[in-house]
């Protein structure tokens, strides 16, 4: 009885903020303007396949950066002395603290035709780049603005890993690279599986970048998504749909990605 | 003439002022079960850190077979480890495990496969081979620990209080165990532990060790029938340690009365240090005894009393099988291998009265002294 005082808050929450705007986004994904059920909204999504598929390698390509980026600094700074790790550590999350707009604004200064880096290298009299506007530069803001959320949960599973492991590893033979590829990498897979969720699913459904640095050329869901709410294509049954299609995606990549981490627990019980 | 198999000479270890090992000598011989026994923080686990490369000492050498190993690291050293916490490896099943030293020796599917069944079997864990490791209990997850270790036939094992996390009952049973493996397969092993009953039923040759010294070494039999310092007296089993004046050899005088004794070859009224053990006084009717004192408590241990017994101030353990009543004035008699003599040494004093003896305090002060 207790438990459901405590409890009813949440659930209140839950079902205001999270169940009815799911319910709603149902609602509006399966009926036309009359509010008779119709799968046409569903069908006009894929419109924008191309799309679809264009944000979701924009996602995939950046989660790898973050990945193969993310790691080494995560190892590294795992093995340096606890101090040096704390003040790496705050560093390396600072720019979570600043807004996110405010970055992308940044760089948009910094990589535009006439920013920073193109007025250093034609100093040097190396032609002008163009940097902005281009599937590069939406890519480069998600891994600048995302690879924290990588380093992160990787470093948290590097530093909870038992020193006696890896002497044990040590112990029965194994040199640096065979520990690092037989037994911590493994078992820092939990990590590398939730920092490819907090990456991924940001990348494949934020604007901001596409936006700013894509410069309305690389569109992404989002910006479809956007577009029909608030935009010149208003038509929010067909946003909903959009919504839901990309609800579903990220679900069924989070599946494939968490079997990754499962096999093990379904190997037991098979055995068992 | 068994040879050294291992030898530390001189090793030497501080943690910044803290001394850890103090100049230790130990040769271990092939085949022996040598056991390093001391109270936490004695240096002992520094000792076996050593031995298997994962801490260098400040001075001194480590031999192996004769040849020094000091800057091998551990992954090239002929020794393996049984870790205190087991450390498996938690994303392996129990049948990758044990192959794991193998895997890295790049040896054949079937060479391995072979070697963990025969691991497999003497550990009794065949029906276990591909469970996850964190479905084992404590008792197993043991077993598959030592079974990972000698599949890959280590010349030296190295246990680092390996029964310390298992209940008495299932450590009786490793205990046994163990010792049959370290016979049946002829390996030397090193095994560090704080329990001196484990030591003293399991090893060929006990090494006692305080403050990062050996204070003995010897087989379980000498070690306990003739420690040499009242520490390894009091450490080992229950002492009851007295001052005592050497008189002539063979005659000892301590608690007021002159002793027939076998020690010989001290000074003229050397002062010494008189052991008596508990189960070894006995008990007579008051008129008959040449001590004389009054029972002040009686435990029940089962199958025996331990009582305590002031005589004339200083309060003695005594181990019986007749039941005494506390305030019962009773005489005891001691016979000369009941006396062991010992020099004064710098534990002098501090151990083997049992004036402020009871089991809680007994406790608390070793807890106190695992802080520490």
């Amino acid at each position: 009885m207790k438990k459901r005082i405590v409890l009813s808050p949440y659930l209140m929450w839950s079902v205001f903020f999270i169940i009815s705007p799911l319910s709603l986004i149902f609602l509006f994904a399966f009926t036309n303007v009359d509010g008779n059920f119709t799968v046409s909204n569903l069908k006009n999504v894929f419109i924008y396949s191309d799309v679809f598929l264009a944000s979701v390698w924009l996602g995939i390509i950046s989660t790898a950066i973050c990945l193969f980026a993310g790691y080494p600094l995560a190892y590294c700074v795992s093995r340096t002395k606890p101090r040096i790790q704390k003040i790496l550590i705050t560093l390396i999350a600072m720019p979570m603290w600043m807004n996110l707009l405010l970055k992308t604004y940044a760089w948009v200064t910094i990589l535009e035709d006439n920013g920073l880096i193109n007025k250093l290298i034609s100093f040097f009299g190396i032609e002008r780049l163009t940097m902005m506007n281009t599937p590069g530069a939406v890519i480069f803001g998600m891994v600048y603005s995302f690879v924290t959320y990588m380093i992160l949960p990787i470093y948290s599973v590097l530093i909870k890993t038992d020193k006696n492991i890896i002497e044990a590893a040590q112990d029965l033979g194994a040199n640096q690279r065979e520990i690092f590829f037989k037994i911590t990498l493994p078992l820092s897979v939990p990590g590398i599986i939730s920092g490819i969720s907090m990456v991924f699913i940001p990348s494949v459904s934020t604007f901001v970048f596409s936006r700013m640095l894509g410069g309305g050329t690389n569109l992404l869901i989002a910006d479809i998504i956007d577009m029909q709410f608030l935009g010149s294509a208003y038509n929010p049954r067909l946003g909903s749909a959009i919504s839901l299609v990309l609800m579903a995606l990220v679900f069924i990549f989070m599946g494939i990605i968490n079997s990754f981490d499962e096999n093990k627990a379904e190997k037991t019980m098979i055995a068992l | 003439m068994k040879s050294n198999i291992l030898s530390l000479q001189n090793i030497s270890l501080s943690f910044g002022s803290h001394v850890v090992i103090d100049n230790l000598n130990l040769d271990i011989k092939d085949s022996e079960f040598v056991t390093l026994l001391g109270p936490s923080g004695c240096g002992k686990t520094s000792v076996l850190r050593i031995i298997g490369g994962f801490l260098s000492p400040d001075s001194g050498k480590v031999l192996f077979q004769g040849k020094n190993i000091n800057n091998i690291p551990p992954h090239k050293r002929p020794l393996n480890t049984i870790f205190q916490n087991y450390a498996l490896f938690h994303h392996l099943n129990v049948y990758e495990n044990i192959a794991f030293g193998m895997k890295i020796q790049k040896k054949s599917q079937r060479e391995i496969s072979e070697q963990v069944n025969k691991m497999l079997k003497m550990m009794n864990l065949q029906d276990f081979a591909k469970r996850n490791i964190s479905s084992l209990s404590g008792g197993q997850q043991q077993r598959v620990a030592i079974a990972r270790a000698l599949a890959v036939n280590p010349k030296l094992l190295l246990l680092d209080e390996p029964l310390g996390a298992l209940d008495l009952k299932l450590r009786k049973d490793m205990q046994v165990e163990l010792k049959n493996i370290q016979q049946k397969t002829g390996i030397t092993f090193v095994f560090v532990t704080h329990d001196q009953e484990e030591a003293l039923s399991m090893s060929n040759i006990v090494v006692v060790m305080n403050h990062g010294k050996i204070q003995q070494m010897g087989s379980p039999i000498s070690i306990y029938n003739e420690p040499q310092n009242a520490f390894v007296a009091d450490f080992i089993g229950e002492s009851n340690i007295l001052d005592g004046t050497m008189v002539d050899d063979y005659l000892v005088e301590f608690a007021g009365k002159k002793f027939k004794c076998l020690d010989f070859g001290f000074k003229r009224n050397e002062k010494i240090d008189v052991v008596i053990r508990p189960e070894d006084v006995k008990i007579v009717d008051n008129e008959f005894g040449e001590l004389s004192g009054i029972v002040t408590s009686v435990t029940f241990k089962g199958d025996y009393y331990e009582i305590i017994v002031d005589i004339s101030g200083f309060k003695w353990m005594i181990q019986t099988i007749k039941f005494e009543k506390v305030g019962d004035t009773i005489g005891i008699v001691l016979y000369k291998d009941d006396i062991h003599i010992m020099k004064k040494s710098e534990y002098s004093d501090k151990y083997g009265d049992y004036t402020s003896f009871s089991d809680e305090m007994y406790d608390m002060n070793s807890k106190f002294e695992d802080c520490k």
